[in-house]
């Protein structure tokens, strides 16, 4: 394994005012400095540390010594010393292509399965900010579970997206939600275009395209299926798509079904952007030079492995200049920023119209689940007509579609009270609260100061699995991420604050954080730490010399 | 970190070794072999070094002075 330490550079980035103009961004060498701060109202600071190269060498040498091993267990497996638990091919089919011999499946088989117990955790309660976990054991290393019968109650939950915390099993929106099971039953029994059109989406869908400042929107039943479903019905062959290096599968996927030319710029990067905006232009398709027949760039609003928020003013002034088209993915970013929760084009404060197609999902700060699209009145009547999941996919089920309702109009102050502003605000407190400790305490933090999706890195594989048993220990649930999700070495522990976090909890969270990051020596970050400031006594002490 | 005693030190250096080298995530039978495998060379290495190390350097030492004041000490030789 050649040593590639990702050289991201510790990129402080404020708003610093540069005269540079837009159309010289090629070749620049810091892509992440704020060329044009005149586009943006507040500082944008995003920081991803370096990886310390000790241990960038040290996590290496523990996959290679992870790796002798894996291949050792397969040469057991193979000879039959070890009896093997893995999916394997039949006997009559071992003279065709191996299906299982390929990375992906040898990091599972051998690496995966050992800290397998992280993961797929079974939940008993709402996953709200705490939660109940059924505890299971294995006695074959993590091969199988099995149940003990305990529960353990009262888990401080960091890792369910429930950024407003409307995931609740009481209150006004579970209320509305069971009048909407009494009246109209679970399920609708039909696709959206043939007889699952229910007068709960109508109205759903009215509130969304208010909400998001749209002429019109569409809901879906499923946030993933929103994105793969229907990136093929807007694009297609003779089109381009330029989608972000850190894209999430269902972006990806979608981009790969419609057939369209996919090119990929660097992360968050607008001189990457633009060099391609400005080579796809002059140089046209491929073979035959004609001009595409539409260029698509698709971003997203909060990246959650990297918690970087996407540099939208810059987007939209190259969208505008180059007359691209603009896909805005708010799966994190919809209900968790800006000041009326309207996500990132109120954080940055632009006009939605400027987006060309919203999408977004109600997993998220709703509480609920699906997803839906905003935009254009045209746009809107040709996706309902042309969309695979409008036409095949079942409709969104009704106590669905009322929580959706109910809490929306929460977040926009129309049921009466303050409850929403109050969540919005206590999501931002609590976001600035947490990352500045995590911070203080020397833990390497990546992304944005104000996405509420906080990911600590903790770069070593065994460290992955200690982590997250340790947290469990002390009554946290965390969420760890390793390869294929991340960088092979670049695997992380990713907190999500919720707006139902008390002060206490995070208090104790970050308590323990504290201490398993002593543990297990967690806390790499080599940036000075900002000492106190002394207040009067500081200035006195100037004023002396 | 606050230790009540030598051997909860020690046990959390193993820890570490364990975290550091990747072993944690191993079986108990993987984690004797990694280990022994390890010790043994470790100890193959200074065993090497404490038998050798000593005349290698005697030797250098030899062969640099024997550059530096050499053609003396062989002229003698042939008179005497």
């Amino acid at each position: 394994m050649s040593l590639h330490v990702p050289s991201m550079g510790w990129r402080p980035v404020q708003g610093v005012p540069c005269l540079r103009p837009m159309s010289a961004g090629i070749g620049s060498s810091n892509q992440n400095v704020t060329h044009n701060s005149s586009l943006y109202k507040k500082p944008f600071e995003e920081s991803f540390e370096e990886t310390p190269l000790l241990v960038a060498v040290l996590t290496y040498m523990g996959y290679g010594i992870l790796t002798i091993f894996g291949y050792l267990r397969d040469f057991l497996r193979h000879w039959s010393i070890e009896k093997c638990q893995v999916a394997r091919e039949k006997e009559e089919q071992k003279d065709f292509v191996p299906l299982y011999q390929d990375f992906e499946n040898f990091y599972t088989r051998n690496l995966y399965m050992r800290i397998r117990d992280n993961w797929n955790r079974p939940i008993c309660s709402v996953p709200g900010a705490k939660m109940d976990l059924v505890e299971s054991v294995s006695h074959d290393f993590n091969w199988t579970f099995e149940h003990t019968g305990r529960v353990v109650k009262d888990v401080i939950n960091m890792g369910s997206y429930n950024y407003l915390g409307f995931a609740e099993n009481n209150g006004a929106c579970a209320d509305a939600a069971i009048e909407a099971t009494e009246k109209y039953g679970v399920g609708v029994a039909s696709s959206r275009c043939e007889m699952g059109n229910l007068d709960i989406h109508e109205e759903l869908e009215r509130l969304v395209a208010r909400f998001l400042g749209v002429e019109s929107s569409m809901a879906f039943g499923m946030g993933f299926a929103t994105n793969s479903m229907n990136i093929p019905a807007l694009t297609g062959k003779g089109c381009l798509i330029l989608s972000d290096e850190l894209n999430h599968a269902s972006l990806v996927l979608g981009a790969r079904l419609a057939g369209s030319t996919i090119r990929v710029f660097k992360h968050n990067n607008m001189q990457s952007l633009e060099k391609l905006l400005r080579d796809a232009i002059a140089h046209g398709q491929p073979r035959t030079h004609r001009p595409w027949k539409k260029i698509l760039i698709v971003v997203e609003g909060i990246y959650s492995m990297e918690g970087s928020i996407v540099r939208l003013p810059e987007v939209v002034a190259l969208k505008k200049r180059y007359k691209a088209y603009l896909y805005l993915d708010e799966a994190h970013s919809i209900g968790a920023l800006g000041p009326n929760g309207r996500g990132v084009v109120d954080y940055f404060g632009l006009d939605p119209k400027d987006v060309d197609i919203m999408m977004g999902t109600f997993t998220k700060s709703f509480g609920a689940a699906g997803g839906y699209i905003g935009g254009k009145k045209e746009l809107i009547d040709y996706l309902r007509c042309h969309s695979h999941s409008a036409l095949y996919a079942i409709s969104m089920s009704p106590p669905v579609a009322q929580q959706i309702i109910s809490s929306m109009k929460s977040i926009m102050g129309e049921d009466g009270t303050t409850l929403g502003a109050d969540r919005l605000r206590q999501l931002s407190e609590n976001t600035t609260y947490f990352r500045r400790k995590l911070r203080e305490m020397g833990f390497i933090i990546y992304g944005n100061d104000d996405s509420p999706v906080v990911p600590m890195m903790l770069y070593m594989p065994a460290k992955i699995g200690a982590f997250g048993r340790e947290m469990l220990k002390r009554n946290i649930g965390t969420v760890v991420v390793g390869f294929p999700a991340t960088p092979i070495i670049e695997s992380r522990a990713r907190f999500c604050v919720s707006a139902a976090h008390t002060r206490e909890m995070l208090d104790t969270a970050l308590e323990a954080t504290d201490e398993v990051g002593d543990l297990l020596q967690l806390k790499y970050s080599r940036r000075e730490q900002p000492l106190p400031s002394l207040g009067w006594m500081a200035e006195e002490s100037l004023l002396q010399d | 970190m606050n230790f009540k005693s030598f051997r909860e030190y020690l046990s959390w250096l193993y820890y570490q070794y364990l975290l550091i080298t990747g072993i944690y995530v191993l079986e108990p039978w993987e984690k004797s072999i990694f280990s022994s495998i390890l010790f043994s060379a470790i100890g193959m290495v200074i065993y090497t070094s404490y038998v050798f190390v000593p005349i290698h350097v005697r030797l250098a030492l030899e062969f640099f002075s024997g550059i530096f004041g050499g053609q003396s000490e062989s002229t003698m030789a042939l008179i005497n």
